[in-house]
């Protein structure tokens, strides 16, 4: 049995010094040699491990056949964003965990990418499109927030021939896709070619509309037949340890918002961003490692990833750490932080942390830790943390909408929300999770939306 | 895209600009905000809402040259602004009071007129102490004398009214009038001094805040404040605070994160403004 092809990615010393993909385009060669390897096993294991239950063997066997078109309409079944999803998914614990392969998984990523790449360059993800609007009933549907959840439900609903209103905060569409996964991972052109195709099925994006603030949510009840609250999980947490005022201290959201949103790596643009030497990043997800990769790209000399819990414990996706380590940002493990420490100016100047150790594993297998009563000191003259965000509370005060004890919204099976033909999904319902999860509840939602209005 | 109607320039740091935007003419109220992009590839800027007219559709920003991108909006004439989200923040919490103490700090104006003007709908005596630096830095005097009972001006250097800074006409104020509730909007300084003068007379004191921002909806915790120990976020629970509860010290240690940055950027916009002339 062959083993795991390899994709070619820009060499890490030149990939640093700028913004562009790290993953290169590769053939359709070695899309069909990797494609080739597939067993089509009967029990489609992999089509279990991912979250919305992509055929993965079909799309893969019409990709070896050579029909890139039929493989993408496969995937674009269940899938609104194969090539975001491609690139951002942690398949190694999803699909390709599943794989019987093993080790020697199928790369499904890299494959599903390759196709999402296909289909934006010949225009096929507008084709699906073309069902225009023919909205005889007058029905209007409003979609709060434009991150993948948002989009996966306006597609659904438009195609049905339903008017969509799409409301975002921001200036830019694309919610956490634009303002936090940064360029090197997702390039932006991705995400505004599928817009734009959202755009010519006639589904309208308003900017610089925040609902609750703006427009109210009660104009939005009145005026629509449907809602769909797709406003993300964007409000992030703070260590609440002493020092977190000091300036060079900010939240992973702030320091990447200002380089991905508001492009500060870009001179031509007005965005102040502090540029030091030494970053030190608490916490171990993939907003850790994006923010860590981009302090390289603004010329920081050493950054360090420092994590509570043990490297096996990572919550990042494996290529992003591998990605990570490659282009120099160093980790630190066992480490929690006690107290941020700065100088008589006001600026940040390192941390104190609590040596932690492990103490058994809780039931999701992660590991338990302790303090073991010492201490040790890094030195950083910036410090991001990036230890999660929690949910927004704008949407709070409206009338009836129930949340649970978290902040979340509140749904049942079907999407819905405590108040009737109000539905929500993505990470305003489950706390901070995957695109690929986002955009199989727009999905699913949207299409409860078309059920309920066609009634 | 919204259409740029007015711009008046005060002096050589403060300007008016009065815009189209019924949508957020229609939902503002008192102490909310706006997140404002100048220009293409411009940053994101919080101003408040100075002045809203729902009948007319517009809203109103008075704005202090600070940075690059103030200066280039009061060298330049601007058409449009593309961007313009609001109105943020929670509103000015408005109860029925007899007399309400408005201590403002040169553009602090801004900021407390719309609460005055609430406040005068309900019935309340306005009493208004506004502080300049010197004379050339006076502005909106006449809509100030026409909303406020009392009006007292003062200035650092005394070039204009009496000479001093708020703070130090707050006892004379006390002796005069039994105040029910005070608003103190200006200088993270200012704001400190006022709430340390107010408290002897243990009278609810109301501070604006408006640290760095980036996107105003709370997605960035840049605009955190410590209240009680605990971090809150200005952009959605303020610009409204406690004056006594909230940490002025920690946030005054933050106000000027970006200062180089922002400094060199101004300066490199000078230089070349200057060839360009």
């Amino acid at each position: 049995m062959k083993s795991r092809n390899t994709f070619p990615e820009r060499d890490p010393k030149d990939r640093v010094k700028d913004f562009a993909s790290v993953i290169n385009e590769f053939s359709f060669e070695l899309a069909k040699a990797e494609a080739d390897r597939c067993l089509q096993c009967p029990t489609k294991p992999c089509v279990s491990g991912c979250p919305v239950n992509i055929n993965i063997p079909k799309f893969i066997k019409f990709l070896r056949d050579g029909d890139i078109k039929s493989s993408y309409l496969t995937i674009r079944e269940d899938n609104f964003l194969p090539s975001v999803c491609g690139r951002v998914c942690p398949q190694e614990r999803q699909c390709e965990a599943k794989c019987v392969l093993g080790k020697n998984s199928i790369a499904i990523g890299k494959l599903e990418m390759f196709v999402g790449d296909n289909a934006l360059k010949n225009g096929w993800h507008e084709e699906i499109n073309e069902i225009k609007i023919n909205n005889k009933n007058n029905l209007k549907v409003a979609v709060i927030g434009s991150g993948p959840a948002s989009l996966a439900c306006a597609g659904e609903v438009a195609r049905a021939g339903i008017e969509v209103d799409v409301f975002e905060a921001l200036h830019r569409f694309g919610g956490v896709l634009v303002y936090g996964i940064p360029a090197f991972r997702l390039p932006k052109d991705v995400i505004e070619k599928e817009i734009k195709a959202l755009e010519k099925m006639d589904v309208k994006f308003h900017k610089n509309i925040l609902i609750g603030r703006t427009i109210s949510f009660d104009y939005l009840i009145e005026n629509y037949n449907a809602i769909f609250i797709g406003s993300g999980a964007g409000f992030p947490k703070f260590l609440n340890i002493p020092g977190e005022s000091y300036k060079g201290v900010f939240s992973a959201n702030e320091f990447l918002t200002r380089v991905n949103l508001m492009n500060a790596y870009d001179e031509s643009y007005d965005t102040p961003i502090v540029k030091g030497k030494k970053a030190i990043i608490i916490g171990g997800g993939n907003t850790a490692v994006d923010a860590a990769r981009t302090c390289l790209r603004l010329g920081y000399k050493d950054v360090f990833i420092v994590y509570r819990r043990e490297e096996k414990d990572l919550p990042a996706r494996e290529e992003e750490i591998k990605h990570a380590k490659e282009e120099g940002v160093q980790f630190s493990f066992l480490l929690d932080p006690a107290v941020i420490i700065g100088n008589n100016d006001g600026w940040v100047t390192g941390i104190e942390f609590n040596i932690m150790k492990i103490n058994g594993k809780n039931d999701n297998g992660k590991s338990i830790i302790e303090k073991t009563g010492k201490t040790t000191f890094i030195d950083a003259d910036t410090v991001i943390i990036a230890i999660g965000t929690t949910s927004n509370p704008v949407l709070r005060s409206v009338n009836g909408l129930e949340f649970n004890e978290r902040g979340y919204i509140r749904v049942d099976k079907n999407y819905q929300t405590s108040i009737k033909n109000v539905f929500a999904g993505g990470d305003i319902v489950t706390g901070s999770a995957t695109v690929i999860e986002a955009l199989g509840a727009g999905k699913i939602a949207g299409k409860n939306i078309v059920k309920l209005l066609s009634l | 895209m919204f259409k740029v109607l007015r711009k008046k320039i005060y002096n050589q740091y403060v300007f008016e600009l009065e815009i189209e935007a019924p949508l957020i003419a229609r939902e503002a109220k008192a102490g909310q905000f706006c997140i404002l992009i100048p220009k293409e590839k411009g940053e994101r800027l919080p101003f408040t809402i100075a002045d809203f007219d729902r009948k007319k559709g517009t809203i109103t920003f008075i704005i202090q040259v600070v940075g690059k991108s103030t200066q280039m909006m009061y060298d330049e004439e601007y058409d449009f602004i593309p961007d313009i989200l609001g109105p943020l923040g929670t509103p000015s919490k408005i109860e029925k009071k007899n007399n309400v103490l408005f201590l403002s700090g040169g553009l602090g104006i801004a900021a407390s007129y719309p609460i005055m003007k609430a406040y005068k709908e309900m019935g309340s005596k306005i009493i208004s102490v506004v502080g300049f630096r010197n004379k050339s830095l006076v502005f909106w005097e006449d809509k100030l004398k026409d909303i406020s009972d009392e009006i007292i001006i003062t200035t650092d250097d005394g070039s204009y009214g009496l000479k001093g800074n708020v703070v130090s006409v707050v006892d004379q104020i006390f002796k005069k009038y039994n105040i029910d509730k005070v608003y103190s909007i200006g200088s993270l300084k200012m704001m400190k001094a006022s709430v340390d003068a107010i408290k002897k007379y243990g009278v609810e004191i109301i501070v604006s805040l408006n640290p760095i921002m980036v996107d105003g909806i709370g997605m960035c915790g840049a605009c955190r404040v410590v209240l009680d120990g605990k971090i809150h976020y200005a952009c959605i629970e303020g610009p409204d605070f406690d004056g006594y509860k909230v940490d002025l010290d920690d946030l005054i240690l933050r106000s000027n994160q970006f200062a180089k940055e922002e400094g060199a950027c101004l300066r490199d916009y000078l230089l070349n403004r200057g060839n360009r002339r």
